[in-house]
């Protein structure tokens, strides 16, 4: 396939998800505006100004009229997707590093880093309809973590929140008492930092990445431990194919093994595996610097790559690339 | 086409006269499919409001693009405005661009396949040995292959110093030790034939291939001792003790020896060595762990 290279952003990607109609590509990254981009031919549309500090993450809205930021700089904004008008601007005591949507676009989760006196702390906030209605308050703040929440995402019908972070532990949270309703297994757990989570397109399962070199499937509902994925390299994100068995998993690259390997540019790789019987698939190289973010196109046919060098690499697949056998 | 028939040989297409009869007839449309770079040619014919013949070409790129089964509301996003950075937009800023490289989801290959051939053997002996020549080490000239001691030549002369096997070795080395590839700089650590383990490793594996040699004459020091043992492989360390009052051995030393089968052929060929007119006795110098 002829990747399409998109340079929008001068620093490295953090973070990339895509409408839900698939025709249209968030990119995140520490240069402080995201940018939406066609997902068919990556041509640019337009870039969100208003931050000032590094984008850690994203999320729009089902209709793709509303677009959330969450940032470095103690923010999140919500902006109008198509204007790229502030609508609404969030403040916290620390940087926000995951915010998601719930179903139906009312409310949403927000992760909050560690921050000097304050602990990491996972807030819930109502969205309005209508901006000019939009208040500040929380309906809900679970505090508990240790260390950086790194995702938080909403489970089925919102009732539950599944958090992942650097304590390496995943929790399962009741959205309306707070309460904790789960919580990973140590001993078959991750070992080091999560760094990134995805769910299932129906939502039965989810994808954890960690620096542990490896990536976990989960199920939802008892949190029990389905598949494990393993790679030579920290894992810094994570993707499912909505229409395959397929994962892939892109990384970074250990700092021990920088002067030992090889030096041929474009080689860092995102990898694919088969989902069922955990075995690797292949790689698709290409990036400059280790992957930072990844998101599959909703249709399946296309999948798209963020990485450190600053580029966003979108994939449309081959036609074989649907008749792989393993 | 309308030929003169009285003069065939000249013809000027200028001024041929279209057969009227056939004047309704067009050539046929003309399709070449897309080649190698996706260029597909159409050429067809047609009469234009004048009623004269005209020939239009058609040179398109197909490209494959992702079918795209856009919904209306995604459609309509197609025709959205430019906003933020991308207003000023100039057509030559190349922010997209597609790959020149084609790029493929590789296949792992299987482990093994891709591994460098080059194992050094640290074993001298074993390269040797890969000539097919039969081992006959003469203890007197240290000769391989040649000749056995009772037959040796230098039978009376001092054991000469030759490092024969050390050079056979080396070269054999250098010759595969490339590895990597011409140009690239491949690590110490990670050539062909180094030696991965620690220091550490190394020093206590030597003191266990540590070789025990008693029955010294007085004048016998380290540097004899060395050129005796140098023969059946690589020496670390020689020691002889020596007595601080008379500074004469006192008759007993040890030789460290790198590999462990070099210092069991040199227990086995030099116990009961005759060097400096006493016998020697070698033997392993802690009892044997085997």
């Amino acid at each position: 396939m002829r990747p399409i290279l998109m340079k929008g952003h001068e620093r490295p990607l953090t973070f990339l998800k895509y409408n839900r109609d698939g025709d249209l590509l968030f990119s995140c990254a520490k240069d402080h505006t995201p940018t939406v981009w066609f997902a068919d031919n990556g041509e640019r549309l337009g870039t969100y100004r208003g931050h000032n500090g590094a984008v850690w993450t994203c999320d729009v809205s089902r209709d793709s009229t509303r677009l959330l930021t969450g940032s470095a700089d103690q923010t999140v904004k919500l902006w109008n997707v198509q204007t790229g008008t502030q609508l609404y601007t969030f403040n916290f005591g620390s940087p926000a590093r995951s915010v998601e949507f719930a179903i139906g676009d009312k409310l949403a989760v927000i992760t909050t880093d560690p921050f000097m006196e304050l602990t990491s702390a996972i807030h819930l906030k109502r969205i309005a309809k209508d901006p000019t209605e939009q208040t500040e308050e929380s309906v809900l703040v679970i505090k508990g973590p240790q260390g950086r929440i790194n995702r938080a995402v909403w489970g089925p019908l919102n009732r539950t929140i599944i958090s992942a972070g650097e304590d390496t532990v995943i929790r399962i949270w009741d959205s309306e008492t707070g309460k904790l309703l789960r919580e990973s297994d140590k001993e078959s757990g991750h070992k080091k930092t999560i760094t990134s989570l995805t769910k299932a397109a129906d939502g039965s399962h989810f994808l954890t990445g960690s620096l542990d070199k490896s990536a976990k499937l989960w199920d939802t509902r008892t949190l029990t431990l389905i598949k494990t994925y393993g790679t030579e390299r920290p894992v810094n994100a994570v993707a499912m194919s909505p229409l395959l068995d397929h994962v892939v998993l892109g990384g970074g690259q250990d700092a021990s093994a920088v002067t030992t390997t090889d030096h041929r540019a474009g080689k860092f790789e995102a990898k694919f595996y088969d989902k069922i019987l955990q075995e690797e698939i292949g790689g698709v190289k290409g990036h400059f610097g280790p992957i930072n973010a990844l998101a599959f196109n909703p249709d399946g046919k296309s999948f798209s790559s963020g990485g450190e060098d600053g580029y966003v690499r979108l994939h449309h697949f081959d036609p074989d690339y649907f008749n792989i056998k393993m | 086409m309308a030929i003169d028939k009285n003069e065939p040989s000249k013809l000027r297409w200028g001024e041929l006269e279209e057969d009227d009869d056939l004047d309704f007839l067009l050539p046929p449309k003309e399709v070449t499919g897309p080649d190698e770079n996706g260029i597909k040619k159409v050429i067809e014919y047609k009469f234009n409001e004048e009623g004269n013949k005209v020939k239009i070409t058609t040179t398109t790129r197909v490209r494959k693009l992702a079918k795209a089964r856009l919904s209306k509301r995604a459609l309509e996003r197609r025709n959205w405005e430019k906003f933020g950075d991308a207003v000023r937009e100039d057509v030559g800023s190349r922010l997209t661009m597609v790959s020149t490289e084609e790029i493929l989801l590789e296949r792992p290959r299987a482990p093994g396949t891709k591994q460098e051939e080059m194992k050094v053997a640290g074993d001298s002996l074993a390269q040797l040995s890969k000539g097919g020549a039969v081992l006959m080490v003469c203890r007197t000239c240290g000769k391989k292959g040649d000749h056995w001691t009772s037959k040796c030549p230098y039978k009376d002369l001092a054991a000469p110093v030759e490092t024969f096997v050390e050079k056979p070795a080396t070269s054999e080395a250098s010759a595969a030790a490339p590895g990597a590839g011409k140009g690239a700089y491949v690590p110490p650590s990670m050539r062909a034939g180094a030696e991965r383990t620690t220091g550490s490793d190394m020093r206590r594996r030597n003191d266990e291939n540590s070789v025990r040699v008693t029955n010294l004459s007085e004048d016998t020091r380290e540097p004899d001792l060395h050129e005796l043992f140098r023969p059946f492989g690589a020496v670390t360390r020689v020691y002889v003790a020596m007595d601080q009052k008379t500074g004469t051995s006192r008759g007993f030393g040890f030789v460290n020896f790198v590999n462990r089968e070099d210092a069991q052929r040199a227990i086995n060929k030099l116990n009961g060595y005759g060097y400096d007119n006493l016998i020697l006795r070698v033997e392993w110098a802690t009892p044997r762990t085997n």
